[in-house]
């Protein structure tokens, strides 16, 4: 009877012992090599649960709202800069996290720009927002010279009412697309001066009739399967879109690149909300992203850049060797950052989106 | 005592389930956006005290909102159905002799006084209103008529969703009311069945049906009706398939519960006396299923007005409603206190159906008393 007591006890500390010992991720969908999360589990005896999401916005309100119940977070960095600023994250524990010296001191200082002395985040991944294409079929409907690496052939609206037919995606993300459209302009894409922004308006109605789309994620598959032939688009995302056509072997060709005007280079960095339910667990979970073989298996699966300087040894070729991916000194000079928007710029530019997309 | 319990409870309930919540909201509309968590100023601290927090809130949102020019609006189209509602009954009963009301070409000009007098009645007490208050004019001015038209779009989706699903939903309830009686439990299991299964699931098996590759079209194709494949997913046709294939049951089972209970010896009764069948019908089945009607069309009418996920999963970008504006307010511009005054405005706007519903409710209990 004694013994039936104490199993019973047993179990039931074990039972909080494993409830206790749960990190909760979100993170943007199709953004890692899901074995590392199989792996995180087995190094650790700490349960992962991971959830995704497609929008720093939908993110930024449940950070803002706040009891989120995520351990750890992955915004952008212009939106980490706000959300830091409104309180939403804790600093890290230098201590907790050994693995901090693997980080590449290039990217951690245009980090800084977004959080001073980097010390609420990590980088996960950064890339380039640029433009991928369907090789065979824009150069069918626009001829061989087609400008498949400018900002011509989406923001101009002769090229776009010929690549209407085949499908064009854009991003519904504002933040991005705001400030490239200024650059194809000649304006400061970092503006943030309402009148400049309301410049972007006439240049995106102008080819709005064309675009199929606004969405965020749906064109890593539809251009993998064909559906569409142009999207403007995350670096990595483009090019797990070239390698599932690739493997489906269906003659689909696609193509990365970053804009020859410019492109806008983002950081994506995890931090931990400041009322995280385990903290602890989720400096687990950094320490373990930041070990360099994991930082590496990640990048190779999703084909964006890391900001793991000791990760580089591990890298495949087709990563560390693609410009696409780490570009050269001459492109990551043509690269700009933004900054973020101040609450009533921010509903200029969310309404001037809300008019782009549906008219009114 | 015993008194002061008994209607203590359900003010409590009121209170707990609408008024505090309302308050909530209500307060989070007065304020201003902010970057801090939440994300709005002030927030409430008993040191400042009540009055410096009562101080910093204002109606900033709703006027830039538009929220008078929409209150406005929705008050005129009330005033016009109370004036033209009674107008229509008056021509009938002084001109007409109160007899045949449906489908002539009387009915057609009683319409026409009834919708002319309410015009009238609108134009006058406007014309009265502002003369006396001219700064009411002041309210009909608005920055941004995204909300506007969004109120609009949204009465607008609405009203003919609720007209396409009487128009499915009553020959349904009717064949159910005149089938068999061994037949009428099947037939109701079969109706609810669906509700068996999420509505966010069956909303998005219309996705697959409605896409330009989805079965409609495979099976339109194959039959030859058409060349090349309709555009349906992402439209405002997609809306209203969604919206009468959700509500359906709403507007079936209120009908059908008016269509059980009306006796068949009524529409023997008009035969003999020289009805043809099409005529008793329209003369006393639809007057008699009336309040089943009535019901079934708010219960419609009503959640599709504030509607979010059919509009969000079917509509395309052009589909503006008021509850995907609630939506993006909230999620995308991160500004509660605007989408705060967008949903204190769409309770307002409901109201109106809500009191006619609650009336068409009660005429039924006395009646039916």
């Amino acid at each position: 009877m004694k013994l039936h007591t104490l199993t019973l006890t047993a179990i039931a500390a074990l039972a909080t012992a494993a409830s206790a010992d749960e990190v909760r991720v979100y993170n943007w969908s199709d953004y890692i090599d899901e074995e590392l999360l199989q792996k995180f589990e087995d190094e650790t005896g700490i349960d992962l649960i991971y959830d995704v999401f497609d929008s720093n916005e939908l993110l930024e309100t449940k950070m803002l709202a706040g009891g989120s119940g995520y351990d750890v977070v992955v915004p952008t960095g212009t939106f980490l800069q706000r959300q830091i600023m409104a309180g939403a994250f804790q600093p890290l524990d230098m201590s907790k996290l050994p693995n901090i010296d693997n980080m590449w001191d290039v990217i951690e200082s245009r980090t800084a720009q977004y959080d001073p002395g980097n010390e609420y985040s990590i980088n996960y991944m950064w890339g380039t927002t640029g433009i991928g294409v369907n090789v065979g079929k824009v150069q069918e409907l626009l001829g061989e010279d087609a400008p498949l690496s400018s900002m011509e052939l989406i923001l101009n609206p002769e090229n776009m009412e010929k690549l209407a037919e085949c499908g064009v995606h854009f991003l519904d993300a504002p933040t991005e697309m705001i400030p490239m459209t200024l650059k194809y302009i000649g304006e400061d894409p970092d503006s943030h001066d309402p009148e400049v922004i309301a410049k972007a308006e006439e240049v995106l109605l102008a080819v709005r009739p064309y675009i199929q789309k606004f969405h965020s994620s749906e064109y890593i598959n539809a251009l993998a399967n064909g559906d569409i032939c142009v999207a403007v688009g995350w670096s990595g995302d483009v090019l797990q879109a070239r390698d599932r056509a690739a493997e489906a072997d269906n003659g689909v060709e696609i193509a990365y690149n970053a804009f020859a005007e410019g492109s806008q280079m983002w950081f994506d960095q995890m931090a931990i909300p400041v009322d995280a339910p385990n903290p602890d667990a989720a400096h687990v979970f950094l320490n373990f992203i930041m070990d360099p073989e994991n930082m590496a298996a990640a990048s190779n699966y999703v084909y964006y850049a890391n900001g793991n300087k000791a990760s580089q040894e591990f890298l495949v070729e087709d990563v560390i060797g693609d410009p696409a991916i780490y570009p050269d000194e001459a492109t990551l000079e043509n690269l700009y950052t933004t900054t973020p928007y101040e609450p009533k710029v921010q509903r200029v530019v969310t309404r001037l989106w809300t008019k782009i997309k549906s008219g009114v | 005592m015993r008194r002061f319990v008994l209607i203590a409870v359900p003010f409590l309930w009121l209170l707990a389930l609408f008024l505090i919540p309302f308050g909530i909201v209500l307060k989070i509309s007065l304020s201003d956006v902010a970057l801090a968590r939440p994300p709005y100023v002030p927030q409430f601290s008993w040191d400042e005290g009540i009055r410096a927090f009562l101080s910093q809130l204002d109606f900033e949102n709703f006027a830039f909102i538009g929220a008078g020019a929409i209150v406005v609006t929705v008050v005129a189209i009330a005033l016009l159905a109370a004036v033209a509602f009674p107008v229509y009954g008056l021509v009938f009963r002084r001109f007409f002799g109160g007899g045949l009301k449906a489908l002539s070409i009387r009915s057609l000009i009683a319409a026409v006084v009834s919708v002319v007098a309410g015009i009238l009645a609108v134009v006058i007490v406007f014309a009265v209103i502002s003369f006396f208050f001219p700064s009411v004019v002041s309210l009909l001015e608005v920055d941004d008529y995204l909300y506007f038209q969004a109120y609009l779009s949204s009465l607008k989706i609405a009203a003919i969703s609720t007209a396409l699903t009487l128009l499915v939903g009553y020959p349904m309830a009717y064949g159910m009311a005149r089938s068999p009686n061994s037949w009428r439990p099947t037939l109701m299991m079969l109706v609810i069945l669906p509700f068996w299964t999420s509505f966010l699931i069956r909303v998005y098996a219309w996705r697959g049906i409605l896409s330009q590759e989805g079965y409609l079209n495979q099976v339109l194709l194959w039959l030859g009706v058409i060349g090349e494949p309709l555009t349906i997913l992402n439209t405002n046709t997609a809306v209203y398939i969604g919206v009468v294939y959700t509500y359906l049951p709403f507007m079936i089972l209120p009908i059908y519960a008016a269509l059980e209970k009306l006796d068949v010896s009524l529409i023997e009764a008009a035969e003999d006396l020289g009805c043809s069948r099409s005529s008793a019908f329209w003369l006393v089945t639809i007057p008699l299923s009336r309040p089943g009607i009535v019901a079934g069309c708010f219960l419609v009418f009503i959640p599709t007005l504030g509607e979010f996920v059919i509009p969000s999963l079917l509509g395309g970008s052009g589909t503006l409603m008021i509850g995907k504006v609630l939506w993006e307010e909230f999620f995308n511009n991160r500004d509660w206190p605007v989408a705060s005054a967008v949903a204190i405005i769409l309770l307002l706007i409901l109201i109106v159906p809500i009191v006619l519903f609650q009336r068409n409710q009660q005429r039924q209990a006395e009646a039916g008393g």
